[in-house]
């Protein structure tokens, strides 16, 4: 070793690695926990694409748009088939069912220190059907537009505000649509000063906040943090937490170290895996909830094979139910075999289907396909619907029907299934607001042509229903709760023996959290999991 | 001195020429960049409408905003329009953060930075000596491990050994930071002037708060350091090798010099021009941001960025990035083109 002697030898080696293990031991912070006044999650948000009101569509800005803003009315989170009074204090329906008035309590503030009067209101809604962007058609599916919304909707007095649809719908469905998003309340002084071009404030209110909730957004950093902060202006119950902070963190298994060593309080998107290692913690506690969000196999009706009406009923036997919610979806999901998720008016638990493969045979040979055929499925690569896909291919296959899976990104899958160019396909369906309608697109389908514009669900799979889709229309108009109730359980028994759609499973979210969390309660969107109840011990 | 002079003219005018040249070189290879990116992004099957409206957006809105894009136009005209845009140093809004692209990646690239030059010194510390130990003791235990280290490096997923790395460090041991640039309660109060904390932290004096961002870095950093390292330490032995079996080496022992000056100051001076080239490259390697890296350890970097935006059809973004990077590799081709000339004095001869 003469020659390595002054510069690198074997002592100074070890020396070298001691020390430095010494030294890290010394600079890593002493406690691994989270402030006291401060909420932080581990949550993987790379989906927000905006904080307005009135363009937000996606999960994670719904969840902060939903803590950071009111509206009129909210849903009843311990019996969702109601709503209550967020800052309406009252409301009537006219005797022609088209004009509804509210009135708002009194004394209300914006974050900002303005106070928040009926012209706000008025002003949030006109401003949503203006910009007209993803979720306008919430609004604007009750005739107004951007050229009659000022006269359809407006304050009547400083208090006071009056909404004219264009037919006599059912009340519920109405006040289920002005509790989404998009029908949040914004400070029309603040937006206004900051607008530019005429924009109504849409460039700044991207990035900024303009709200009344019980927290405010302070900062938003793509792609690593949400930092929310207690509004002391809210007119209800002051939020416990000084603070909210989200973390983006993609990563499963990354969220459920932080979890474990208690840099975050709540995990959100832990896999089923770590979520059953983390079962037996006893300093971690599981919560869960169903969502209004349906995942189902589609058969497009442009393949010849898949159109014929055996066919579709064959491939509903071809499934293993049972297996499917025992396993793959353990947790996440439960099995649901209707478009109408469960918490929705008219919801159906019939489950008519089981795996039975001889009968899918008898059936396939009487749409004179005794050998099967070859047909493809585009997928998304995530779990559990690539498991879910992988284990239909096997049953399928037992009917001599050949699945071919075609994987795919997220974005890229979806706008294959947009274009109908696909057989099959995999993926889901959450529905926009908490209305029976949000998922009348299974069903609805007036423009068939390619150019259509509107693409709901049956039109992408180029189903021609006329029966089940005026019965669609018919039940929004259905001013009687109980009838409109039924009119839907008609529906989905009908879908449930014709359509081109074999329903999965209605997802569930869970989310585990230390166990010193108070008041952490995930809702039946995914916008309701507020986190201004939430406190620590 | 007529002869003198028609020397200089002649030698300046060589040195525009090659200015210009180089000129020409980088622009052709920015316009090449840009066009190809442009075009597989436009070609991608993913519509960035889609990511704009959501899936559940009326058709009406679904027209508007296609056309508000300007993605009715044919692609040589969205080119052109685009071109015409960087040029003013516009270089667009990113869809999914509604920011100015470039502001956007003037956060994350600092945070890519900062882990990948740690990496790199972490890399080159340890890389460049070990080569060298196993180029001299070529064939002993020291030289199979060096080959062992440098198999694993090649062939370890960095997911996998990251993940293992914050279960034994982080949770178990409780040696280093978790996952993230730094401790929640450092979020309010240490100010984030360039974006490289470290430095921030220093600067301000704030001597808890750089302690705790060395915590959070060491271990990201280590792991890009040891695969950084596989790689160099591989090519040192190698040019070392062919240092020390040249016959400089033998008459400079015949000489009577010793083996440490031999081998520090000659062989490995010698072996530094080709190698010089080696670490630059694994350098701008890691600057294009680990995705992967930082994936597991949520670190809201540069490869993170790009990868978002590339799986949301975000082209604005995944250009300003492929910009960046482009530059950053431009830019350390020229840094190795002049160390190698400062290290190698033959090439500075006409």
């Amino acid at each position: 070793m003469r020659y390595l002697k002054p510069v690198l030898n074997r002592r100074v080696l070890v020396a070298a690695v001691a020390s430095t293990f010494a030294w890290a031991a010394g600079v890593t912070s002493a406690v691994a926990a989270t402030p006291k006044d401060t909420l932080v999650l581990a949550f993987a948000f790379d989906d927000i694409i905006t904080m307005d009101p009135a363009e937000v569509f996606e999960i994670s800005g719904s969840e902060v748009v939903n803590n950071t803003y009111d509206r009129l009315v909210r849903l009843d989170l311990s019996d969702t088939s109601r709503l209550v009074n967020d800052i309406a204090k009252s409301w009537t329906i006219s005797a022609d069912g088209k004009t509804f008035s509210f009135e708002i309590k009194p004394g209300l503030k914006f974050a900002s220190g303005n106070p928040l009067t009926a012209e706000d209101v008025a002003f949030s809604f006109q401003r949503a059907v203006i910009l007209d962007k993803g979720p306008a058609f919430i609004l604007g599916q009750f005739g107004f537009t951007k050229d009659n919304v000022k006269d359809k909707i407006k304050a009547t007095g400083p208090l006071t505000l009056t909404l004219d649809v264009d037919k006599a719908y059912a009340p519920s469905f109405v006040l289920n649509c002005l509790s989404a998003d998009v029908a949040s309340v914004v400070d029309k002084k603040l937006l206004l000063s900051n607008e530019v071009a005429g924009d109504l404030g849409y460039a700044w209110l991207k990035t900024h906040y303009a709200g009344s909730g019980p927290l405010k957004l302070r900062e938003w950093r793509a792609n690593e943090v949400v930092a929310l902060e207690r509004n002391d202006n809210y007119y209800g119950t002051k939020a416990p937490l000084a603070r909210v902070l989200y973390r983006h963190v993609k990563e499963s298994s990354t969220q459920r170290l932080l979890l474990e060593k208690g840099d975050v309080d709540i995990a959100r998107n832990l896999s089923p895996q770590d979520l059953a290692a983390l079962a037996g913690n006893k300093d971690i506690i599981s919560s869960s909830a169903p969502k209004g969000t349906v995942y189902y196999i589609s058969l497009n009706q442009k393949n010849p094979n898949l159109a014929k009406p055996e066919v579709r009923e064959a491939l509903k036997w071809l499934l293993d139910y049972s297996a499917i919610g025992d396993t793959l979806i353990k947790n996440i999901g439960i099995i649901d075999q209707n478009f109408l998720p469960k918490g929705l008016l008219g919801a159906s638990t019939a489950m008519p289907y089981k795996l039975d493969v001889d009968k899918a045979k008898a059936l396939l040979v009487k749409a004179g396909l005794p050998n099967g055929f070859k047909v493809t499925i585009d997928m998304r690569t995530i779990q559990p619907v690539q498991g879910i896909t992988e284990s239909f291919q096997q049953t399928a296959k037992r009917a001599g029907i050949d699945v071919e899976i075609i994987p795919g990104d997220g974005k890229q899958v979806l706008t294959k299934y947009r274009a109908r160019t696909h057989d099959m396909y995999i993926g889901q369906w959450g529905a926009d607001y908490w209305d029976p309608h949000s998922n009348a697109t299974f069903v609805q389908n007036s423009d068939n042509s390619d150019e259509a514009k509107a693409k709901p669900l049956a039109w992408r799979n180029a189903w021609v229903v006329p029966e089940l889709d005026k019965m669609a229309d018919a039940a929004v108009l259905e001013r009687d709760t109980a009838r409109r109730k039924k009119m839907y359980e008609d529906m989905q028994a009908e879908f449930r023996k014709t359509s081109p759609f074999i329903m999965l499973f209605q997802q569930v979210e869970v989310a585990d959290a230390r166990s010193n969390v108070v008041g952490f309660k995930l809702g039946p969107t995914f916008g309701s999991n507020y986190m201004f109840t939430v406190s620590k011990k | 001195m007529p002869a003198a002079a028609g020397q200089t003219k002649a030698r300046r005018l060589r040195a525009l020429r090659n200015a210009g040249r180089f000129l020409v070189i980088i622009v052709l290879t920015y316009l090449g960049l840009l066009a190809v990116t442009f075009f597989i992004g436009r070609v991608m099957p993913i519509d960035p409408v889609l990511v704009v409206l959501g899936d559940h957006a009326s058709g009406d809105a679904v027209a508007r905003v296609r056309e508000e894009m300007g993605l009715n136009k044919p692609l040589w005209q969205q080119f052109y329009i685009y071109l015409g845009k960087v040029l003013q140093g516009d270089f667009g809004t990113s869809v999914l953060s509604s920011n100015p692209v470039m502001q956007d990646i003037r956060r994350a690239f600092p945070a890519t930075l900062e882990l990948a030059t740690l990496g790199i010194i972490i890399g080159v510390g340890l890389g460049v000596p070990l080569g060298v130990w196993a180029a001299v003791r070529q064939g002993r235990w020291v030289d199979q491990i060096v080959r062992v280290m440098g198999l694993v490096g090649y062939s370890v997923p960095i997911f996998w050994l990251g993940l293992m790395g914050l279960v034994l460090f982080y949770a178990k041991l409780g040696w280093v930071g978790g996952p993230g640039r730094v401790d929640v309660t450092y979020e309010y109060t240490l100010a984030n002037v360039s974006g490289l904390l470290l430095l921030d932290a220093a600067m301000a004096n704030q001597w808890d708060a750089f302690a705790n961002v060395l915590s959070h870095l060491i271990l990201p950093a280590s792991l890009l350091g040891y695969f950084s390292l596989a790689y160099i330490s591989r090519m040192t032995r190698s040019f070392m090798l062919h240092e020390l079996s040249q016959e400089y080496v033998v008459a400079a022992r015949a000489k009577g010099l010793s083996e440490a000056r031999i081998i520090w100051r000659h062989a490995l001076r010698n072996a530094m021009v080709p190698l010089v080239t080696v670490i630059t490259l694994s350098y701008a390697g890691l600057l294009e941001g680990s995705v992967l890296t930082e994936t597991v350890f949520a670190w809201p970097g540069l490869g993170l960025y790009i990868t978002n935006s590339l799986q949301n059809a975000d082209m604005n973004a995944v250009l300003g990035g492929t910009i960046v990077v482009g530059s950053v590799f431009i830019g350390l081709n020229l840094l190795s083109d002049v160390l190698y000339k400062a290290l190698d004095p033959r090439t500075r001869i006409r």
